[in-house]
Protein backbone atom coordinates (compact mmCIF):
# COMPACT_ATOMS: atom_id res chain seq x y z
CA UNK A 1 0.00 0.00 0.00
CA UNK A 2 2.48 2.50 -1.51
CA UNK A 3 1.20 6.47 -0.28
CA UNK A 4 1.14 7.82 -3.99
CA UNK A 5 -1.69 5.60 -5.18
CA UNK A 6 -3.52 5.30 -1.78
CA UNK A 7 -6.92 5.14 -1.59
CA UNK A 8 -9.22 6.94 0.74
CA UNK A 9 -9.95 3.87 2.78
CA UNK A 10 -7.86 0.45 2.54
CA UNK A 11 -8.11 -2.13 4.97
CA UNK A 12 -6.39 -5.80 4.79
CA UNK A 13 -7.11 -8.70 6.62
CA UNK A 14 -8.48 -6.78 9.66
CA UNK A 15 -9.51 -8.91 12.51
CA UNK A 16 -11.19 -8.21 16.27
CA UNK A 17 -11.53 -10.77 18.57
CA UNK A 18 -12.74 -10.36 22.22
CA UNK A 19 -11.37 -13.31 24.04
CA UNK A 20 -13.40 -16.38 22.50
CA UNK A 21 -15.65 -13.86 20.49
CA UNK A 22 -14.60 -12.69 16.76
CA UNK A 23 -16.36 -8.95 16.10
CA UNK A 24 -14.09 -8.88 13.17
CA UNK A 25 -12.85 -11.65 11.11
CA UNK A 26 -9.70 -10.60 8.15
CA UNK A 27 -12.04 -8.18 6.72
CA UNK A 28 -10.69 -6.10 3.70
CA UNK A 29 -12.22 -3.23 2.68
CA UNK A 30 -11.19 -0.62 -0.50
CA UNK A 31 -13.04 2.75 -0.91
CA UNK A 32 -11.68 4.36 -3.92
CA UNK A 33 -11.53 8.60 -4.12
CA UNK A 34 -15.43 9.68 -5.07
CA UNK A 35 -17.11 6.29 -3.75
CA UNK A 36 -20.00 6.72 -1.64
CA UNK A 37 -19.65 3.21 -0.44
CA UNK A 38 -22.09 1.07 1.35
CA UNK A 39 -21.14 -1.16 4.61
CA UNK A 40 -24.27 -2.68 5.03
CA UNK A 41 -25.00 -5.34 7.26
CA UNK A 42 -27.07 -6.16 10.00
CA UNK A 43 -27.00 -4.93 13.47
CA UNK A 44 -24.14 -6.45 15.32
CA UNK A 45 -22.32 -8.23 12.16
CA UNK A 46 -19.33 -6.06 12.91
CA UNK A 47 -19.63 -2.78 10.75
CA UNK A 48 -18.87 -0.34 13.77
CA UNK A 49 -16.32 -2.57 15.33
CA UNK A 50 -14.64 -2.09 11.63
CA UNK A 51 -14.79 1.57 11.66
CA UNK A 52 -13.64 1.91 15.10
CA UNK A 53 -10.53 0.51 13.90
CA UNK A 54 -10.38 2.47 10.79
CA UNK A 55 -10.56 5.53 13.28
CA UNK A 56 -7.76 4.19 15.28
CA UNK A 57 -10.34 3.95 18.41
CA UNK A 58 -9.74 0.10 18.62
CA UNK A 59 -6.91 -2.17 18.31
CA UNK A 60 -7.36 -4.38 15.97
CA UNK A 61 -6.14 -7.84 16.93
CA UNK A 62 -4.90 -8.20 12.86
CA UNK A 63 -4.51 -6.39 9.69
CA UNK A 64 -4.43 -2.66 9.18
CA UNK A 65 -6.26 -0.07 8.31
CA UNK A 66 -5.07 2.89 6.16
CA UNK A 67 -6.56 6.12 5.26
CA UNK A 68 -5.27 8.03 3.00
CA UNK A 69 -2.21 5.57 3.07
CA UNK A 70 -1.66 6.56 6.83
CA UNK A 71 -2.18 4.05 10.06
CA UNK A 72 -4.04 5.89 12.89
CA UNK A 73 -2.29 3.16 15.27
CA UNK A 74 1.09 4.58 13.99
CA UNK A 75 0.56 7.93 13.18
CA UNK A 76 -1.85 8.41 15.77
CA UNK A 77 -4.31 11.78 14.94
CA UNK A 78 -2.48 13.18 12.05
CA UNK A 79 -3.46 9.91 10.09
CA UNK A 80 -6.92 11.37 10.51
CA UNK A 81 -6.21 14.47 8.60
CA UNK A 82 -8.73 14.88 5.48
CA UNK A 83 -11.05 12.35 7.36
CA UNK A 84 -14.26 12.62 9.49
CA UNK A 85 -17.22 11.18 10.65
CA UNK A 86 -18.70 9.49 13.77
CA UNK A 87 -19.43 5.84 15.03
CA UNK A 88 -22.51 4.99 16.20
CA UNK A 89 -24.44 7.76 17.24
CA UNK A 90 -22.80 11.39 17.73
CA UNK A 91 -21.61 12.21 21.20
CA UNK A 92 -21.31 16.08 22.59
CA UNK A 93 -21.11 17.93 25.88
CA UNK A 94 -24.80 17.93 26.81
CA UNK A 95 -24.03 20.75 29.54
CA UNK A 96 -22.72 22.61 26.44
CA UNK A 97 -25.02 24.58 23.60
CA UNK A 98 -24.29 23.27 19.90
CA UNK A 99 -22.17 26.06 19.18
CA UNK A 100 -19.62 25.72 21.92
CA UNK A 101 -19.39 21.64 21.46
CA UNK A 102 -18.57 23.40 17.80
CA UNK A 103 -16.05 25.56 18.72
CA UNK A 104 -14.72 22.77 20.55
CA UNK A 105 -14.08 20.01 18.04
CA UNK A 106 -12.82 22.84 15.65
CA UNK A 107 -10.79 23.71 18.68
CA UNK A 108 -9.37 20.41 18.61
CA UNK A 109 -8.62 20.43 14.97
CA UNK A 110 -6.49 23.69 15.48
CA UNK A 111 -8.92 26.28 15.32
CA UNK A 112 -9.81 28.44 12.20
CA UNK A 113 -12.70 31.30 11.17
CA UNK A 114 -15.62 31.12 13.80
CA UNK A 115 -17.81 32.09 10.39
CA UNK A 116 -16.55 28.23 9.39
CA UNK A 117 -19.30 27.18 12.20
CA UNK A 118 -21.90 29.61 11.02
CA UNK A 119 -21.12 27.64 7.91
CA UNK A 120 -22.00 24.23 8.55
CA UNK A 121 -24.94 25.08 11.47
CA UNK A 122 -26.83 26.62 8.17
CA UNK A 123 -25.68 23.55 6.14
CA UNK A 124 -27.55 21.11 9.07
CA UNK A 125 -30.31 23.62 9.62
CA UNK A 126 -29.29 24.05 13.18
CA UNK A 127 -28.45 27.95 13.26
CA UNK A 128 -31.57 28.53 15.13
CA UNK A 129 -30.99 26.22 17.91
CA UNK A 130 -27.23 26.05 17.67
CA UNK A 131 -27.45 28.34 21.22
CA UNK A 132 -29.53 25.73 22.73
CA UNK A 133 -27.64 23.33 25.19
CA UNK A 134 -27.31 19.56 23.29
CA UNK A 135 -28.63 17.84 27.04
CA UNK A 136 -32.46 19.21 25.06
CA UNK A 137 -31.59 18.22 21.22
CA UNK A 138 -33.54 15.66 19.92
CA UNK A 139 -31.89 12.28 18.25
CA UNK A 140 -32.37 13.99 15.23
CA UNK A 141 -30.48 17.02 16.22
CA UNK A 142 -27.68 15.75 17.12
CA UNK A 143 -27.17 13.60 14.25
CA UNK A 144 -26.83 16.78 12.18
CA UNK A 145 -24.82 18.42 14.66
CA UNK A 146 -22.73 15.30 14.09
CA UNK A 147 -22.41 15.75 10.65
CA UNK A 148 -21.77 19.78 11.28
CA UNK A 149 -18.55 18.79 13.59
CA UNK A 150 -17.57 16.54 10.39
CA UNK A 151 -17.88 18.97 8.24
CA UNK A 152 -16.02 21.71 10.15
CA UNK A 153 -12.72 19.57 9.04
CA UNK A 154 -13.06 20.21 5.51
CA UNK A 155 -12.77 16.26 5.01
CA UNK A 156 -11.98 14.45 1.65
CA UNK A 157 -13.52 11.34 2.94
CA UNK A 158 -16.19 11.20 5.29
CA UNK A 159 -17.19 8.15 7.58
CA UNK A 160 -20.98 7.84 8.85
CA UNK A 161 -22.34 5.01 11.20
CA UNK A 162 -25.74 4.47 10.60
CA UNK A 163 -26.58 8.25 10.53
CA UNK A 164 -30.71 8.07 9.92
CA UNK A 165 -30.79 5.73 12.62
CA UNK A 166 -33.66 6.41 15.47
CA UNK A 167 -34.75 9.38 12.86
CA UNK A 168 -38.23 10.05 11.64
CA UNK A 169 -39.06 9.44 7.97
CA UNK A 170 -38.32 13.22 7.25
CA UNK A 171 -34.80 13.12 9.54
CA UNK A 172 -34.03 10.25 7.21
CA UNK A 173 -34.90 11.81 3.66
CA UNK A 174 -33.29 15.48 5.03
CA UNK A 175 -30.34 13.18 6.05
CA UNK A 176 -29.89 11.49 2.80
CA UNK A 177 -30.31 14.16 0.81
CA UNK A 178 -27.38 16.11 2.79
CA UNK A 179 -25.76 12.88 2.44
CA UNK A 180 -26.16 12.77 -1.46
CA UNK A 181 -24.99 16.76 -1.63
CA UNK A 182 -22.15 15.92 -0.18
CA UNK A 183 -21.33 13.06 -2.62
CA UNK A 184 -21.93 15.31 -5.36
CA UNK A 185 -19.57 17.72 -4.41
CA UNK A 186 -16.95 15.24 -4.67
CA UNK A 187 -16.78 13.40 -0.96
CA UNK A 188 -15.99 10.28 -0.43
CA UNK A 189 -18.33 8.56 1.58
CA UNK A 190 -18.18 5.34 3.86
CA UNK A 191 -21.81 4.90 5.26
CA UNK A 192 -22.56 1.67 7.71
CA UNK A 193 -26.10 0.92 7.67
CA UNK A 194 -28.01 -1.68 7.75
CA UNK A 195 -31.04 -0.63 5.63
CA UNK A 196 -30.75 -1.65 2.35
CA UNK A 197 -32.65 0.69 1.15
CA UNK A 198 -30.90 3.42 1.92
CA UNK A 199 -27.55 2.01 1.15
CA UNK A 200 -29.25 1.77 -2.83
CA UNK A 201 -30.21 5.30 -2.60
CA UNK A 202 -26.86 6.16 -2.08
CA UNK A 203 -24.21 4.14 -2.71
CA UNK A 204 -22.65 3.26 -5.77
CA UNK A 205 -20.03 0.25 -4.43
CA UNK A 206 -20.52 -2.08 -1.79
CA UNK A 207 -19.07 -4.15 1.56
CA UNK A 208 -21.52 -6.66 2.85
CA UNK A 209 -20.68 -8.03 6.48
CA UNK A 210 -22.18 -10.85 7.92
CA UNK A 211 -20.93 -12.23 11.39
CA UNK A 212 -17.71 -10.29 10.96
CA UNK A 213 -16.86 -11.30 7.61
CA UNK A 214 -17.16 -9.95 4.29
CA UNK A 215 -19.46 -11.91 1.74
CA UNK A 216 -19.61 -8.90 -0.81
CA UNK A 217 -17.93 -6.75 -2.12
CA UNK A 218 -17.92 -4.99 -4.92
CA UNK A 219 -20.31 -2.67 -6.93
CA UNK A 220 -23.90 -2.54 -6.86
CA UNK A 221 -24.95 -2.79 -10.00
CA UNK A 222 -22.94 -5.81 -9.88
CA UNK A 223 -25.09 -7.60 -7.02
CA UNK A 224 -28.75 -6.35 -8.62
CA UNK A 225 -26.90 -8.46 -11.71
CA UNK A 226 -26.56 -11.19 -9.51
CA UNK A 227 -29.73 -10.84 -7.85
CA UNK A 228 -31.42 -11.01 -10.89
CA UNK A 229 -30.20 -14.05 -12.27
CA UNK A 230 -29.01 -16.29 -9.17
CA UNK A 231 -31.88 -18.55 -8.72
CA UNK A 232 -33.47 -20.76 -12.30
CA UNK A 233 -36.84 -22.70 -12.28
CA UNK A 234 -37.23 -25.26 -14.44
CA UNK A 235 -40.95 -26.87 -15.45
CA UNK A 236 -40.82 -30.49 -16.88
CA UNK A 237 -42.70 -33.03 -18.20
CA UNK A 238 -40.67 -35.50 -16.16
CA UNK A 239 -39.71 -33.82 -13.05
CA UNK A 240 -37.65 -37.56 -11.70
CA UNK A 241 -35.77 -37.46 -14.43
CA UNK A 242 -35.45 -33.47 -15.04
CA UNK A 243 -33.79 -33.53 -11.58
CA UNK A 244 -31.12 -36.33 -12.19
CA UNK A 245 -30.28 -34.44 -15.13
CA UNK A 246 -29.47 -31.22 -13.33
CA UNK A 247 -27.74 -33.39 -10.26
CA UNK A 248 -25.27 -34.69 -13.05
CA UNK A 249 -25.04 -31.07 -14.86
CA UNK A 250 -21.88 -29.39 -13.92
CA UNK A 251 -22.83 -25.86 -12.99
CA UNK A 252 -25.70 -26.72 -11.40
CA UNK A 253 -26.24 -26.18 -7.97
CA UNK A 254 -28.38 -27.08 -5.60
CA UNK A 255 -31.11 -29.03 -7.56
CA UNK A 256 -34.43 -29.17 -5.78
CA UNK A 257 -37.90 -30.16 -6.08
CA UNK A 258 -40.41 -27.75 -5.12
CA UNK A 259 -44.25 -28.87 -6.19
CA UNK A 260 -44.07 -29.19 -9.95
CA UNK A 261 -41.00 -27.13 -9.98
CA UNK A 262 -37.04 -27.65 -10.16
CA UNK A 263 -35.03 -24.99 -8.80
CA UNK A 264 -31.07 -24.45 -8.69
CA UNK A 265 -28.70 -21.94 -8.98
CA UNK A 266 -26.34 -21.55 -11.91
CA UNK A 267 -24.35 -19.44 -13.57
CA UNK A 268 -26.03 -18.51 -17.24
CA UNK A 269 -23.33 -20.15 -18.98
CA UNK A 270 -24.33 -23.11 -17.67
CA UNK A 271 -28.21 -23.48 -18.36
CA UNK A 272 -27.97 -23.93 -22.38
CA UNK A 273 -25.54 -26.67 -21.84
CA UNK A 274 -28.57 -27.80 -18.99
CA UNK A 275 -31.07 -27.95 -22.06
CA UNK A 276 -29.22 -29.55 -24.31
CA UNK A 277 -28.42 -32.45 -21.45
CA UNK A 278 -31.94 -32.47 -20.58
CA UNK A 279 -33.25 -33.02 -24.45
CA UNK A 280 -30.79 -35.79 -24.80
CA UNK A 281 -31.84 -37.48 -21.91
CA UNK A 282 -35.78 -37.01 -22.80
CA UNK A 283 -36.83 -35.12 -20.61
CA UNK A 284 -39.24 -32.74 -21.91
CA UNK A 285 -38.17 -28.68 -21.08
CA UNK A 286 -41.76 -27.35 -20.63
CA UNK A 287 -40.43 -23.80 -19.03
CA UNK A 288 -36.91 -22.92 -17.89
CA UNK A 289 -37.17 -19.32 -16.96
CA UNK A 290 -34.51 -17.20 -14.60
CA UNK A 291 -36.16 -16.74 -10.45
CA UNK A 292 -35.89 -13.19 -9.80
CA UNK A 293 -34.43 -12.69 -6.55
CA UNK A 294 -35.18 -8.96 -5.40
CA UNK A 295 -31.81 -7.40 -3.84
CA UNK A 296 -33.22 -7.30 -0.43
CA UNK A 297 -34.02 -11.38 -0.69
CA UNK A 298 -30.26 -11.32 -1.95
CA UNK A 299 -29.06 -9.22 1.14
CA UNK A 300 -31.11 -11.63 3.34
CA UNK A 301 -30.02 -14.71 2.16
CA UNK A 302 -26.18 -13.12 2.19
CA UNK A 303 -26.52 -11.73 6.10
CA UNK A 304 -29.15 -14.82 7.39
CA UNK A 305 -29.33 -18.72 8.04
CA UNK A 306 -26.26 -20.28 5.76
CA UNK A 307 -24.94 -17.07 3.65
CA UNK A 308 -24.97 -19.94 0.72
CA UNK A 309 -26.24 -17.57 -1.96
CA UNK A 310 -22.67 -15.35 -2.04
CA UNK A 311 -22.58 -13.92 -5.65
CA UNK A 312 -19.51 -13.71 -7.23
CA UNK A 313 -16.90 -11.20 -6.83
CA UNK A 314 -17.00 -8.40 -9.07
CA UNK A 315 -15.69 -5.28 -9.74
CA UNK A 316 -11.48 -5.67 -8.61
CA UNK A 317 -13.06 -5.83 -5.02
CA UNK A 318 -11.83 -8.36 -2.45
CA UNK A 319 -12.84 -12.21 -3.17
CA UNK A 320 -15.82 -12.80 -1.22
CA UNK A 321 -14.84 -15.68 1.05
CA UNK A 322 -16.98 -18.84 0.91
CA UNK A 323 -20.23 -17.95 2.99
CA UNK A 324 -19.84 -21.57 4.40
CA UNK A 325 -16.52 -20.39 6.32
CA UNK A 326 -17.63 -17.27 7.51
CA UNK A 327 -19.81 -18.13 10.64
CA UNK B 1 -5.22 26.14 10.79
CA UNK B 2 -2.18 25.04 13.28
CA UNK B 3 -1.97 22.07 14.71
CA UNK B 4 -3.51 21.64 18.19
CA UNK B 5 -1.14 21.12 21.16
CA UNK B 6 -1.82 20.56 24.85
CA UNK B 7 -2.75 23.21 25.57
CA UNK B 8 -5.74 23.48 23.38
CA UNK B 9 -6.74 20.82 24.98
CA UNK B 10 -6.07 22.76 28.83
CA UNK B 11 -8.25 25.45 27.92
CA UNK B 12 -11.12 23.74 26.43
CA UNK B 13 -10.81 21.24 29.69
CA UNK B 14 -11.25 24.12 31.53
CA UNK B 15 -14.12 25.33 29.72
CA UNK B 16 -15.57 22.41 30.11
CA UNK B 17 -15.36 22.15 34.23
CA UNK B 18 -16.25 25.93 34.01
CA UNK B 19 -19.65 25.09 32.62
CA UNK B 20 -20.52 22.00 35.00
CA UNK B 21 -22.45 22.74 38.08
CA UNK B 22 -20.61 20.21 40.05
CA UNK B 23 -17.42 22.11 39.45
CA UNK B 24 -18.77 24.84 41.67
CA UNK B 25 -19.93 22.40 44.67
CA UNK B 26 -16.03 21.83 45.23
CA UNK B 27 -15.45 25.42 45.23
CA UNK B 28 -18.56 25.94 47.65
CA UNK B 29 -17.06 23.23 50.04
CA UNK B 30 -13.72 24.62 50.00
CA UNK B 31 -15.12 28.23 50.65
CA UNK B 32 -17.56 26.92 53.07
CA UNK B 33 -15.69 24.79 55.33
CA UNK B 34 -13.01 27.81 56.99
CA UNK B 35 -16.47 30.12 57.21
CA UNK B 36 -18.39 27.70 59.15
CA UNK B 37 -15.35 27.15 61.30
CA UNK B 38 -15.66 30.79 61.81
CA UNK B 39 -18.98 30.66 62.42
CA UNK B 40 -19.08 27.92 64.83
CA UNK B 41 -15.88 29.83 67.08
CA UNK B 42 -17.96 32.60 67.01
CA UNK B 43 -20.46 30.32 68.63
CA UNK B 44 -18.96 28.61 71.11
CA UNK B 45 -16.34 29.18 73.62
CA UNK B 46 -13.04 27.14 73.75
CA UNK B 47 -10.65 26.31 70.84
CA UNK B 48 -9.60 22.89 69.43
CA UNK B 49 -6.72 22.63 72.06
CA UNK B 50 -5.16 19.29 70.63
CA UNK B 51 -4.46 20.30 66.95
CA UNK B 52 -1.26 22.59 66.01
CA UNK B 53 -2.25 25.58 65.97
CA UNK B 54 -5.72 25.13 67.76
CA UNK B 55 -5.34 26.74 70.88
CA UNK B 56 -4.12 30.26 69.06
CA UNK B 57 -7.26 30.39 66.87
CA UNK B 58 -8.24 33.16 69.25
CA UNK B 59 -5.17 35.39 69.05
CA UNK B 60 -4.37 35.29 65.27
CA UNK B 61 -6.40 34.99 62.76
CA UNK B 62 -3.37 33.34 60.78
CA UNK B 63 -3.62 30.48 62.83
CA UNK B 64 -7.41 29.43 61.41
CA UNK B 65 -6.49 28.67 58.01
CA UNK B 66 -3.70 26.23 59.60
CA UNK B 67 -6.00 24.56 61.69
CA UNK B 68 -8.04 23.99 58.42
CA UNK B 69 -5.23 22.52 56.97
CA UNK B 70 -5.15 19.96 59.79
CA UNK B 71 -9.01 19.23 59.25
CA UNK B 72 -8.57 19.04 55.44
CA UNK B 73 -5.91 16.10 55.36
CA UNK B 74 -8.73 13.65 56.47
CA UNK B 75 -11.07 13.27 54.14
CA UNK B 76 -11.39 17.26 52.72
CA UNK B 77 -8.86 17.44 50.60
CA UNK B 78 -8.50 13.81 48.99
CA UNK B 79 -12.04 14.25 48.26
CA UNK B 80 -11.98 18.07 46.74
CA UNK B 81 -9.30 16.81 44.68
CA UNK B 82 -10.42 13.57 43.37
CA UNK B 83 -13.74 14.98 42.64
CA UNK B 84 -12.92 16.60 39.32
CA UNK B 85 -9.93 14.14 38.83
CA UNK B 86 -11.73 11.01 39.22
CA UNK B 87 -14.06 12.30 36.59
CA UNK B 88 -12.38 13.63 34.14
CA UNK B 89 -11.40 10.72 32.05
CA UNK B 90 -14.18 8.49 33.17
CA UNK B 91 -16.80 11.15 32.69
CA UNK B 92 -15.54 10.98 29.09
CA UNK B 93 -16.48 7.61 28.84
CA UNK B 94 -20.14 7.43 30.39
CA UNK B 95 -20.37 10.06 28.07
CA UNK B 96 -19.14 8.85 25.03
CA UNK B 97 -17.55 12.22 23.76
CA UNK B 98 -14.00 9.97 24.20
CA UNK B 99 -14.63 9.60 20.78
CA UNK B 100 -15.68 12.68 19.79
CA UNK B 101 -12.03 14.12 20.80
CA UNK B 102 -9.89 11.41 19.66
CA UNK B 103 -11.09 11.73 16.24
CA UNK B 104 -9.98 14.76 15.87
CA UNK B 105 -6.58 16.57 14.81
CA UNK B 106 -5.28 16.36 18.90
CA UNK B 107 -3.32 13.36 19.76
CA UNK B 108 -4.01 10.87 22.71
CA UNK B 109 -1.01 11.86 24.53
CA UNK B 110 -2.11 15.57 24.28
CA UNK B 111 -6.02 14.56 25.61
CA UNK B 112 -4.17 13.22 28.61
CA UNK B 113 -1.85 15.98 29.30
CA UNK B 114 -4.76 18.27 29.04
CA UNK B 115 -6.88 16.49 31.11
CA UNK B 116 -4.17 15.86 34.02
CA UNK B 117 -3.42 19.41 34.13
CA UNK B 118 -6.58 20.79 35.16
CA UNK B 119 -7.14 18.29 37.17
CA UNK B 120 -4.45 19.40 39.19
CA UNK B 121 -5.45 23.04 38.07
CA UNK B 122 -8.10 22.39 39.90
CA UNK B 123 -7.54 21.00 43.41
CA UNK B 124 -4.78 24.26 43.08
CA UNK B 125 -7.41 26.79 42.86
CA UNK B 126 -9.65 24.69 45.71
CA UNK B 127 -6.96 24.80 47.50
CA UNK B 128 -6.12 28.53 47.31
CA UNK B 129 -9.71 29.28 47.99
CA UNK B 130 -9.45 27.74 50.98
CA UNK B 131 -6.69 29.03 52.40
CA UNK B 132 -7.77 32.42 51.53
CA UNK B 133 -11.13 31.82 52.81
CA UNK B 134 -9.66 30.89 55.68
CA UNK B 135 -7.19 33.80 56.19
CA UNK B 136 -9.96 36.46 55.14
CA UNK B 137 -12.22 35.22 57.76
CA UNK B 138 -9.35 34.43 60.36
CA UNK B 139 -8.35 37.72 60.08
CA UNK B 140 -11.99 39.05 60.15
CA UNK B 141 -12.60 36.61 63.49
CA UNK B 142 -9.59 36.94 65.58
CA UNK B 143 -7.25 39.68 63.65
CA UNK B 144 -3.84 39.78 62.10
CA UNK B 145 -1.95 39.04 64.86
CA UNK B 146 1.74 37.76 65.46
CA UNK B 147 1.17 33.74 65.22
CA UNK B 148 3.22 31.65 67.94
CA UNK B 149 5.21 29.20 65.84
CA UNK B 150 5.42 25.23 66.74
CA UNK B 151 8.45 25.71 68.04
CA UNK B 152 7.37 28.45 70.95
CA UNK B 153 8.57 31.90 69.28
CA UNK B 154 6.39 34.37 67.98
CA UNK B 155 6.06 35.34 64.56
CA UNK B 156 5.24 38.98 63.06
CA UNK B 157 2.04 38.71 61.07
CA UNK B 158 3.10 39.67 57.48
CA UNK B 159 6.16 36.68 58.03
CA UNK B 160 3.22 34.49 59.44
CA UNK B 161 1.23 35.25 55.90
CA UNK B 162 3.89 34.35 53.88
CA UNK B 163 4.25 31.18 56.25
CA UNK B 164 0.64 30.23 55.57
CA UNK B 165 0.38 30.84 52.25
CA UNK B 166 3.83 28.31 51.95
CA UNK B 167 2.46 25.78 54.09
CA UNK B 168 -0.50 25.39 51.37
CA UNK B 169 1.92 25.42 48.41
CA UNK B 170 4.17 21.92 50.37
CA UNK B 171 0.25 20.98 51.22
CA UNK B 172 -0.52 21.00 47.72
CA UNK B 173 2.47 17.88 46.68
CA UNK B 174 -0.25 15.57 48.94
CA UNK B 175 -3.00 16.75 47.13
CA UNK B 176 -1.93 16.18 43.46
CA UNK B 177 -0.59 12.82 44.53
CA UNK B 178 -4.45 12.52 45.40
CA UNK B 179 -4.91 13.80 42.10
CA UNK B 180 -2.90 11.27 40.48
CA UNK B 181 -4.39 8.42 41.80
CA UNK B 182 -7.85 9.75 41.31
CA UNK B 183 -6.79 10.14 37.23
CA UNK B 184 -5.81 6.66 37.30
CA UNK B 185 -8.64 5.29 38.50
CA UNK B 186 -10.88 6.77 36.41
CA UNK B 187 -8.87 5.91 33.44
CA UNK B 188 -8.95 2.34 34.23
CA UNK B 189 -12.66 1.82 36.15
CA UNK B 190 -14.20 4.52 33.56
CA UNK B 191 -16.66 5.23 35.87
CA UNK B 192 -17.08 8.78 37.40
CA UNK B 193 -18.17 7.38 41.17
CA UNK B 194 -15.50 4.30 41.49
CA UNK B 195 -12.57 6.52 40.74
CA UNK B 196 -13.73 9.28 43.17
CA UNK B 197 -14.81 7.01 45.99
CA UNK B 198 -11.52 4.51 45.47
CA UNK B 199 -9.74 7.58 45.65
CA UNK B 200 -11.35 8.65 49.30
CA UNK B 201 -11.10 5.10 50.54
CA UNK B 202 -7.68 4.84 49.35
CA UNK B 203 -6.69 8.24 51.59
CA UNK B 204 -9.19 6.68 54.57
CA UNK B 205 -6.86 3.65 54.82
CA UNK B 206 -3.85 5.47 54.99
CA UNK B 207 -5.04 7.31 57.59
CA UNK B 208 -5.86 3.82 59.32
CA UNK B 209 -2.26 2.28 58.53
CA UNK B 210 -0.84 5.19 60.09
CA UNK B 211 -2.49 4.46 63.35
CA UNK B 212 -2.31 1.08 63.69
CA UNK B 213 0.29 -0.11 66.11
CA UNK B 214 3.32 -1.60 64.79
CA UNK B 215 2.63 -0.29 61.52
CA UNK B 216 4.87 3.17 62.73
CA UNK B 217 7.77 2.58 60.11
CA UNK B 218 5.52 2.64 57.22
CA UNK B 219 3.78 6.23 58.09
CA UNK B 220 6.71 8.25 56.72
CA UNK B 221 5.74 6.69 53.52
CA UNK B 222 2.11 7.08 53.47
CA UNK B 223 0.45 10.17 52.02
CA UNK B 224 -1.09 11.13 55.31
CA UNK B 225 2.04 12.38 57.14
CA UNK B 226 2.99 14.40 53.77
CA UNK B 227 -0.14 16.50 54.72
CA UNK B 228 1.59 17.03 57.39
CA UNK B 229 4.90 18.17 56.25
CA UNK B 230 3.94 21.77 56.56
CA UNK B 231 4.00 22.37 60.08
CA UNK B 232 7.91 21.84 59.30
CA UNK B 233 8.05 25.66 58.05
CA UNK B 234 6.20 26.62 61.62
CA UNK B 235 9.22 26.06 63.23
CA UNK B 236 11.75 28.69 64.12
CA UNK B 237 14.16 27.65 62.42
CA UNK B 238 12.29 25.55 59.65
CA UNK B 239 12.60 22.27 59.73
CA UNK B 240 13.02 21.40 55.91
CA UNK B 241 13.48 17.36 55.83
CA UNK B 242 9.36 16.64 56.26
CA UNK B 243 9.52 19.04 53.52
CA UNK B 244 11.73 17.58 51.29
CA UNK B 245 10.02 13.75 51.97
CA UNK B 246 6.55 15.17 51.30
CA UNK B 247 8.32 16.20 47.83
CA UNK B 248 9.82 12.73 47.00
CA UNK B 249 7.29 10.32 48.68
CA UNK B 250 4.31 12.17 46.53
CA UNK B 251 6.05 11.96 43.72
CA UNK B 252 6.49 8.39 44.39
CA UNK B 253 3.00 7.70 44.24
CA UNK B 254 1.82 10.61 41.82
CA UNK B 255 4.62 9.65 38.56
CA UNK B 256 3.71 5.97 38.83
CA UNK B 257 -0.10 6.47 39.15
CA UNK B 258 -0.10 9.11 36.04
CA UNK B 259 2.49 6.46 34.00
CA UNK B 260 0.11 3.73 34.69
CA UNK B 261 -2.70 5.74 33.46
CA UNK B 262 -1.12 7.28 30.24
CA UNK B 263 0.08 3.90 29.26
CA UNK B 264 -3.60 2.54 29.85
CA UNK B 265 -5.22 5.86 28.08
CA UNK B 266 -2.73 5.88 25.24
CA UNK B 267 -3.39 1.85 24.44
CA UNK B 268 -6.93 1.45 25.29
CA UNK B 269 -9.78 0.75 23.09
CA UNK B 270 -12.47 3.23 22.72
CA UNK B 271 -15.74 0.85 22.51
CA UNK B 272 -18.00 3.16 23.84
CA UNK B 273 -20.13 5.71 23.21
Amino acid sequence: MTQAASHPVEARGLVKRYGDVVAVDDVDLTVRAGDVYGYLGPNGAGKTTSLRMLLGLIRPTGGEARLFGHDPLVEGARALDGVAGFVEAPRFYPYLSGRKNLELVHGYDGGGPRAKIDEVLDVVDLADRAKDKVGGYSHGMKQRLGIAGALLREPRLLLLDEPTTGLDPAGMRDMRTLVRRLADGGMTILLSSHLLAEVEELCDRVAIIRKGSIVFEGALADLRRSAAAAGWKLRSGDEERALAVCRAQPGIEEPRREGEEIRFTATESAVPELVVALVEAGAPVHSLAPEHVTLEALFFRLTEGDGTAAPAAVDGGAAPAPAEAQS
Amino acid sequence: MSRPGVGTVYRWEARKLVSQKRTYLGFALAAFVPLAFVVALGLENGSPENVPFGRYVRDSGLAIPLVGLVFGSVWFFPLIASLVAGDIVASEDQNGTLKTILTRSVGRGQVFAGKVLVAITYALLALLLYGTVGIVAGILASGYNPLVTLSGTVVQPDRALLLTFASFGVYLMPVIAIASIAVLLSTVTRNSAVAVVGTLMLALVMQLLAILPGLGGLQPYLLPDQFNAWQGLLRIPADLAPVGRAAWVSALYAVPSLLAAWIVFMRRDVAGG
